[in-house]
C-alpha cells in the first residue's frame, strides 16, 4: 500500500502530488468523495461507513492541507487524478459515493471507466444543467452570505454553522481553502459540465441517488431528472437532511448506503 | 507635477433608491436614459475643459452600478482622444483579465493612442471584487489571466515586421498584426494600481507607474516595497514620476464653499462601498491565509491619518479625509500645502489623480474647482521640487 503516513495525518502522493488520505474499517472497499464543504462535516459519517466497510477518503486537490496541481483546474482535471489513483491503488470492485461536488467528480471518472467500481452513490449530485438557460438549476452560492448559505443548504442550521473564533487554525485555513478552491473547479459553468449529459450514459453499474430532501439549494426535481440520465439508477430520499446528508444525517445515510453496497 | 482629474461619471441621482447596494444587482430601471445622457455629456465637456486649462485626463470603468456609468472604458478614451488635443489620456484602469480577447483590447488602445497622436497612458488593473459579476471571469485565476494579456498586449504592439503566434492557457491566436501601431515607442506608458505591498514589490520589478487610492497616510509603506524592489532591479532609486496617488480635491477661496465641495465629492467615498457582501470578496480574490483571518473577523485597516489615527473612508468627517490625505481641501493656498506635505511623506509622488468632480457637485461647481485649481494651485506643484529620489530609496 502506497500510503506514507506523515506526523500530522496519513497522506498519498499520486503523480507527485499529496494529498490528505483517510483510510479506515474492514470489508469490501468503498471510496468517499467528499462534498465542496471539505472533509470535516463528512467524519461522522466517514466512521458509521468504516464500521462495515474498508472506507478510503481523500481529500481533494486544494482543499484541506491537499496540494493543488499547477493546472488542475476542472472537475474533469480531477477525475483524471482519480482514475490514477485507483490505478495506483489497483483498487477493484469498488463501491464510489460522492457528495455534491464529489459525486460530480465520481460521475466524470464513471463516464470514462466503471472498470475498477462495481457500484455508485450520488448524492445531492451537481455536475449537469436540467432546466431552460434562463433558469437557475443551482443557488448562486457565491452571492449569498455564509449564513443565508447555511440556511438553504442545511435542514437544520445549526449543523452548518461555524464559529471560526473558536476553531483551529487548521480548520479556518482549509474552509477558506475549500471556497476558493469549490470557485476554481467549479465557477464557470457554474456547478456543472455541459458535455457530462450526454455521456452518462455510458455509466452502466447500479446506481443510488440518495438526496436530502430539504436541499434548497438544489432541488428534488432536478435530482430524479439527473437520476433518470444514468441508465437504472434508483432515487432514495433521506429525511431531516438537506444538501449534505452525509453531515445531517451521517447514521441514516451510512446505512442506506451499505444496504446498496451489500446489493439491496 | 503631473495632475489628472478623474470622475467616475456616477448617476447620483438613483443613490437613495436602493435597498443595500448600489452595484451588480440595483436594478438598472433606476437609470432614465435622459438623465443620463446629460450627465454623461457634461462629464465629457468638464474633461474638455481640462484640455484648455492644462490639466490631464483620467478615466476608469465599473459595471452593473450607479456609481459609475462607464461601462466600457474604450469609448470615453476614445471621445476624449477625439476632443481634446494637449491633456495626457489615462485609463486607470483598463481591467485586461476580464476581457474576453486581448487582441481586441490591443487593438482599441493602439487605436486610441494614434487617435490622440500619442496621448494615451495605459493603465492595467484587476479590477475591484464587484466586476466579477459581469464578466464572471473564475476569480481564482483572475490574476493569470491578467498577467497572460499584459504580456500578449504588450507583445502585439510591439511586434511590426511579421505576425505571430500565440498559444497560452488562457489565449490562442495564429496570426496576430495590430492596424495601426501605436503612436509612442515602444508602447504607452504602463501604469498599475495596488494597495498591497507584494504587488507594489512586482510592479517596481517591472518600473511602471504605480497608483494607490485611498491609502492615505499609509502611502509610504507601499511606495517604500516598490522603491526597494526598483532600486534591486534597475540599480537606481525610482524617479517621482512613478508615484500616482488618486486623492479628492476641493477648493475655493471662500473656506466654508470648499468644505460643501468637499463633502460632496465624497459622496464618491460614501456610496463606493454600499454593495451586497457576498460581492465583496469573491473567492480566490485574496489568498486562503487573508480570508481565514477575514473569516476570524479580522480586517486589516487601510487608511490612516498623519499621527496615526485609522479612519473609514465611507464615514469620515471632511476634516478626518484631510487628516488622513484622502481630501484637499481649502483655499488654494491651504490645498497646495496640503499636497506638498502629502508628497514630501511619500518620499515625492509625481502623477496627482485628482478626483475633481464626485458625487452631486454641479457642473458650475466642478467648473469653478477645476478652474481654480488649474489657475493656483497646478502652477506651484508643477514648479514644485520633488524630495530627493536616491535618498527616499535609501531610506526604504
Amino acid at each position: 500500500m502506497s500510503v506514507a503516513s506523515s506526523s500530522e495525518a496519513p497522506s498519498l502522493v499520486v503523480g507527485g502530488t499529496r494529498i490528505d488520505w483517510i483510510e479506515k474499517g474492514a470489508g469490501a472497499p468503498l471510496l468517499f468523495l467528499h462534498a465542496e464543504n471539505g472533509i470535516e462535516p463528512a467524519r461522522a459519517a466517514i466512521d458509521e461507513l468504516a464500521g462495515h466497510a474498508r472506507v478510503m477518503a481523500p481529500t481533494h486537490p486544494g482543499y484541506g492541507r491537499s496540494e493543488l496541481p499547477k493546472g488542475m483546474r476542472t472537475i474533469d482535471d480531477l477525475s483524471y487524478f482519480y482514475l490514477d489513483v485507483l490505478d495506483q491503488l489497483d483498487a477493484r470492485d469498488l463501491t464510489v459515493v460522492g457528495v455534491s461536488l464529489g459525486a460530480w467528480i465520481a460521475a466524470e471518472i464513471a463516464v470514462k471507466t466503471t472498470a475498477r467500481m462495481a457500484r455508485l452513490v450520488m448524492a445531492n449530485a451537481v455536475g449537469v444543467k436540467v432546466s431552460d438557460r434562463e433558469t437557475r438549476d443551482i443557488a448562486d452560492i457565491f452571492a449569498l452570505t455564509e449564513p443565508e448559505y447555511i440556511a438553504i443548504a442545511y435542514s437544520d442550521p445549526k449543523v452548518g454553522t461555524r464559529d471560526y473564533k473558536a476553531l483551529p487554525d487548521g480548520e479556518v485555513l482549509a474552509a477558506a481553502r475549500a471556497r476558493e478552491a469549490t470557485a476554481r473547479y467549479a465557477w464557470n459553468p457554474y456547478f456543472h459540465n455541459p458535455r457530462l449529459k450526454s455521456r452518462l450514459h455510458r455509466i452502466r453499474i447500479p446506481t443510488l441517488f440518495l438526496w436530502g430532501s430539504q436541499d434548497r439549494m438544489l432541488s428534488e426535481p432536478y435530482g430524479r431528472a439527473y437520476c433518470a440520465m444514468i441508465p437504472g439508477a434508483r432515487f432514495e430520499t433521506i429525511d431531516r437532511a438537506g444538501h449534505f446528508p452525509d453531515h445531517e444525517q451521517p447514521k441514516v445515510f451510512a446505512e442506506q448506503v451499505l444496504a446498496f453496497a451489500r446489493g439491496k | 507635477m503631473r495632475v489628472y482629474h478623474f470622475s467616475e461619471q456616477a448617476y447620483y441621482p438613483a443613490w437613495n433608491e436602493h435597498s443595500g447596494t448600489l452595484r451588480v444587482t440595483f436594478p438598472n430601471r433606476k437609470c432614465d436614459p435622459r438623465v443620463a445622457a446629460d450627465l454623461l455629456h457634461r462629464y465629457y465637456d468638464e474633461w474638455q475643459l481640462c484640455d484648455e486649462l492644462g490639466l490631464d485626463i483620467m478615466l476608469n470603468e465599473h459595471h452593473q452600478t450607479a456609481t459609475c456609468m462607464s461601462s466600457s472604458v474604450v469609448i470615453g478614451l476614445g471621445i476624449v482622444a477625439r476632443a481634446t488635443k494637449r491633456s495626457r489620456i489615462l485609463v486607470l484602469g483598463y481591467p485586461i483579465g476580464h476581457r474576453p480577447d486581448p487582441l481586441r483590447a490591443a487593438e482599441e488602445l493602439s487605436t486610441i493612442d494614434v487617435i490622440s497622436r500619442g496621448r494615451l497612458d495605459m493603465g492595467f488593473i484587476k479590477g475591484i471584487p464587484y466586476e466579477i459579476a459581469a464578466s464572471n471571469r473564475n476569480p481564482t485565476e483572475l490574476m493569470d489571466r491578467f498577467w497572460e494579456a499584459h504580456d500578449f498586449i504588450i507583445k502585439a504592439m510591439t511586434t511590426h515586421d511579421e505576425d505571430f503566434n500565440w498559444d497560452g492557457e488562457f489565449f490562442q491566436y495564429r496570426h496576430v498584426n495590430v492596424w495601426p501601431r501605436v503612436w509612442q515607442e515602444p508602447h504607452p506608458p504602463i501604469w498599475s494600481t495596488t494597495g498591497s505591498s507584494t504587488q507594489a514589490r512586482v510592479l517596481g520589478e517591472r518600473g511602471y507607474v504605480m497608483a494607490t487610492l485611498g491609502t492615505g497616510y499609509g502611502t509610504r509603506r507601499i511606495y517604500d516595497a516598490y522603491r526597494k524592489s526598483y532600486m534591486a532591479k534597475h540599480g537606481r532609486a525610482p524617479g517621482a514620476d512613478r508615484f500616482a496617488y488618486l486623492g479628492l480635491v476641493a477648493v475655493s477661496h471662500d473656506r466654508e464653499e470648499a468644505r460643501r465641495r468637499g463633502h460632496l465629492i465624497a459622496g464618491y467615498l460614501r456610496t463606493s462601498p454600499i454593495v451586497a457582501l457576498p460581492f465583496r470578496n469573491p473567492p480566490g480574490y485574496v489568498p486562503p491565509e487573508d480570508n481565514a483571518r477575514m473569516l476570524r473577523g479580522e480586517t486589516p485597516p487601510r487608511t490612516y491619518t498623519k499621527d496615526g489615527r485609522v479612519i473609514s473612508m465611507q464615514f469620515a468627517s471632511v476634516d478626518e479625509l484631510v487628516d488622513s490625505g484622502v481630501l484637499f481641501c481649502g483655499t488654494p493656498d491651504e490645498v497646495y500645502a496640503q499636497i506638498v506635505d502629502f508628497c514630501g511623506h511619500c518620499g515625492g509622488m509625481g502623477n496627482l489623480l485628482m478626483m475633481g468632480q464626485g458625487g452631486e457637485l454641479t457642473h458650475e461647481q466642478t467648473v469653478d474647482n477645476l478652474a481654480l485649481f488649474s489657475r493656483e494651485v497646478l502652477p506651484r506643484l508643477q514648479a514644485w521640487q520633488q524630495p530627493d529620489a536616491e535618498a527616499a530609496a535609501v531610506a526604504a
